[in-house]
């Protein structure tokens, strides 16, 4: 902070950034690593993640070690003389086939036991149908009759345009905030089924820990348990290139407590039986029907 | 050898077509192996503007340049320029050059499939670079080219299909060429196991390459017909499986990312021993470490795809059989070390750039032993996390590899030293700016940033700029190598057979530049027992 302090008359434009930043998030400057998130797996896969990182930086520093050894004490310009007969060690080459193979095996073993239980979606107790489309998502709340669409928010989308003027730091969240999240529970393994009505997207949630391919004509599965103590809202966005507007359809969760989620669901239930009045079927297609049809399919039934 | 006359040596200065014929009706393997060097050049210029294109959007939050359409064209085309146009050439150039050298024959096996293969590729390429002025402008779908995306693409479509299709078949030719000439053509008394590294990799290259390359092939006209003759091979809706076409491409895609790198090795293997004074350690190790990174590269595909939804049976394998590599990989590096260990290291341009290798294409390795753990991967998977990965292999890995061969070999082509000072200026600027460029990247991934992504939030802002800064410093820096090519071309102190102290192989045993024809008669067993130094 106070390097950047010192700088700041220097570079007017550069801390004008950092300190827009800062103001909705953390300074760029200091997210240098995988959040740890707010699921139990999330949190494993981050535990995996610092403890491959460590295995690395200690094989780095024996092997670079060695290296910049060689680099220092080895050098012609001081007179080292080649020793030639050192081509061959049998025993040295066995040591470092079969350590790095000891170090592995450490290494896969918790790796596939955090695996088999992310795979495990069995005693889910919500299930939501998650669909990507160009550009946006939908969601469907299976046994509640609730389905809605989730886009890029209109202050990103304006800003957003080539040269739309519209400073990127002015933006709540630019990028990152949508119009209609996710809303699921605390406490609760929500399951997520995903798929794709077009083309293949991803459906990435770093807080999670969940990132799962959502392919046209496959249903992936998906869950996450989120702390009870951890409301709040989780964003993310689509990882898997589907066309131009890629970059613009990101994923947020609102996570509200139990009691919290039941009434939001309830009423949500009811303003789009309201909606749908008696003709529509609650089932829309995504490609063909904008953000407006979730909400009024009525107006565009037979 | 055998449709040489015994006068042929008297006469082959005579046989050298003049003026564009040289060129065009080129058979000699020097000849080629330049055109294939050029070109390479050329297209890592292409390619490298488009990366400037990118790293320019991506300087700031907002759009600023381009719109993101022709941002996705420009990460695709960049993509396909530097693999397809600017690395591979630039193996099979080397290859061109060095092989009939170094195993003591003449030419390469098959001199017009030379000529072919090589001439295919500015056909392909001006195909590729053309579809940037067609309607709906370049492919836009990834170099991976997954459907159903990849089927939105406009007019340049067909062009892109045709494209990798001419790509494919110069590879293949190429690959047989060498294969056939490393079999059949060495001299007598040059044992498989009195290689050179660079020959042996590059056998093995070749193999992949053959084996592959067909398969990228039917993948994109099974891409094709779904486009344009009702098939549905991809197509959910039609009983297709777009999931297929990943685990085709990426069958053709993980041993590809060894073709690009295993040649590297091959010149690394040759470099530190020779500006170490001391013979490689562990030279059938080496062999065999390649054998294996080759044999494995074909189980380990899926990998690339651990978010598509596979069984947990198929994950575990993929994870398991990824990380197997490093085995072979760590042996690679800890031989290279061993090398210098108790050496007498000096510090000339290709021993620095093959230094550069060790380290940074360790990082890229150890990123990589990283995104193979599944359930990290999840979080790593198409963020830049992956992208600072590949480049650390890629970058200071493969194109560190071809400079160090470039400034290695240099001497022997001309028969001049270049300027060796502005040699190592071009390599501590490429040095420093390709880790200003790449590592922030792993910051940006791990926080949370998607690749493939022309605008992106502001906290992405700061490491986002300083990747930027490293992009522009790392491509100008480049116009030092074409540069000091040039000026080496052009003149230069005169050097003798070797052009390094400790350099050993059948190359350095010709004179420098060598002879039109390089061995018209056999190196006896006396000079191919003195090259082969291990």
């Amino acid at each position: 902070m106070m390097i950047r302090a010192k700088l700041a008359p220097l570079a007017l434009a550069a801390v004008a950034t950092c300190g827009a930043s800062a103001a909705q998030a953390e300074s760029g400057w200091s997210q240098l690593n995988m959040p740890r998130g707010v699921t139990e797996i999330s949190r494993k896969i981050y535990d995996l993640h610092m403890e491959i990182f460590w295995v690395c930086v200690a094989i780095a520093v024996v092997v670079f070690g060695a290296m910049i050894w060689s680099i220092i004490a080895y050098r012609k310009s001081r007179g080292a003389i080649p020793d030639a007969t050192l081509v061959h060690n049998t025993k040295v080459e066995a040591i470092w086939t079969v350590v790095p193979v000891i170090i592995l095996i450490a290494m896969a073993v918790p790796a596939a036991r955090t695996l088999v239980e992310i795979e495990d979606t069995t005693r889910t107790e919500l299930t939501i149908k998650v669909t990507g489309f160009q550009w946006g998502w939908q969601y469907d709340y299976l046994d509640d009759g609730v389905a809605y669409y989730s886009r890029l928010d209109r202050h990103s989308d304006a800003a957003r345009e080539l040269l739309s003027g519209i400073d990127p730091n002015s933006v709540d969240h630019y990028l990152l905030n949508v119009d209609h999240p996710l809303v699921v529970p605390v406490g609760t393994k929500v399951r997520v089924l995903i798929t794709a009505a077009d083309v293949i997207h991803s459906w990435w949630v770093p807080a999670f820990g969940v990132k799962k391919d959502a392919i046209p004509g496959f249903v992936n599965e998906a869950w996450f348990k989120v702390d009870t103590d951890k409301p709040g809202l989780y964003r993310g966005q689509c990882a898997e290139l589907c066309g131009r507007d890629h970059g613009f359809m990101p994923i947020v969760v609102d996570v509200r407590s139990k009691a919290d989620f039941a009434t939001w669901l309830k009423d949500k239930a009811a303003a789009q039986k309201q909606a749908a009045a008696p003709l529509a079927p609650p089932a829309v297609t995504p490609a063909a029907a904008p953000a407006e049809a979730a909400r009024a399919p009525a107006a565009t039934a037979p | 050898m055998a449709e040489q006359p015994s006068h042929a040596a008297s006469h082959d200065h005579d046989h050298k077509p003049h003026g564009w014929r040289r060129w065009v009706y080129a058979t000699n393997h020097k000849d080629i192996g330049t055109m294939y060097l050029i070109l390479a050049c050329t297209m890592f210029f292409i390619g490298g503007g488009m990366a400037m294109l990118i790293r320019l959007e991506l300087f700031k939050p907002g759009l600023q340049f381009f719109d993101p359409q022709f941002f996705n064209s420009m990460t695709t085309m960049h993509a396909l320029i530097m693999i397809f146009g600017a690395v591979m050439p630039a193996w099979t150039g080397l290859a061109n050059w060095m092989v009939p050298m170094q195993v003591g024959a003449p030419d390469m096996a098959l001199p017009r499939l030379n000529n072919f293969s090589f001439w295919i590729l500015p056909f392909a390429f001006t195909l590729l670079l053309s579809s940037l002025f067609v309607p709906g402008g370049a492919p836009a779908g990834g170099w991976t080219m997954y459907p159903p995306l990849v089927l939105q693409t406009g007019a340049s479509f067909p062009m892109l299909v045709f494209s990798v299709h001419l790509m494919g078949a110069s590879s293949i030719l190429g690959a047989i060429n060498i294969v056939v000439t490393i079999m059949n053509m060495r001299a007598p008394g040059m044992t498989l196991l009195r290689m050179p590294l660079f020959v042996w990799t590059w056998l093995i290259t070749a193999y992949l390459l053959i084996a592959v390359m067909p398969v990228l092939a039917g993948a994109v006209t099974m891409l094709l017909t779904d486009h344009f003759f009702g098939t549905t091979f991809f197509t959910a809706a039609g009983g297709g499986d777009p999931v297929m076409f990943q685990h085709i491409f990426w069958f053709f895609g993980h041993p590809e990312v060894y073709i690009l790198i295993l040649p590297a090795f091959g010149i690394i293997s040759e470099v530190i021993p020779t500006f170490s004074r001391k013979p490689l350690f562990g030279y059938e190790a080496m062999v065999y470490a390649v054998a294996s990174i080759a044999f494995l590269s074909f189980i380990v595909w899926a990998h690339h795809m651990f978010t598509v939804g596979m069984p947990l049976a198929a994950q575990l394998f993929f994870m398991l059989s990824t990380m197997l590599i490093a085995v072979p990989t760590g042996v690679k590096v800890f031989n290279w070390t061993a090398t210098m260990w108790k050496g007498s290291l000096s510090f000339e341009p290709p021993m620095l750039f093959a230094l550069a290798f060790l380290f940074l294409f360790s990082i890229g390795g150890f990123s990589g032993l990283m995104l193979a753990i599944v359930p990290a991967d999840y979080q790593y998977q198409d963020t830049y996390f992956v992208v600072a990965h590949f480049h650390y292999v890629l970058v200071p890995g493969s194109i560190f590899g071809i400079m160090a061969g470039v400034y290695y070999w240099l001497p022997k082509w001309t028969g001049r030293m270049y300027d060796l000072k502005l040699a190592t200026w071009h390599f501590w600027l490429s040095a420093i700016f390709v880790n200003v460029l790449f590592f922030p990247q792993h910051f940006l991934g791990l926080a949370g940033m998607p690749r493939r992504i022309p605008d992106y939030a502001v906290q992405f802002t700061d490491w986002n700029m300083v990747s930027s800064i490293g992009a522009f410093g790392f491509g100008l820096a480049q116009f030092l190598f074409p540069y000091i090519i040039w000026k080496c071309v052009r003149g230069g102190q005169p050097i003798g057979n070797k052009a390094w102290e400790g350099a050993h192989g059948l190359e350095w045993e010709l004179p420098s530049p060598p002879p039109y024809h390089s061995w018209t008669t056999p190196p006896s067993d006396a000079v191919i027992a003195r090259g082969a130094a291990h």
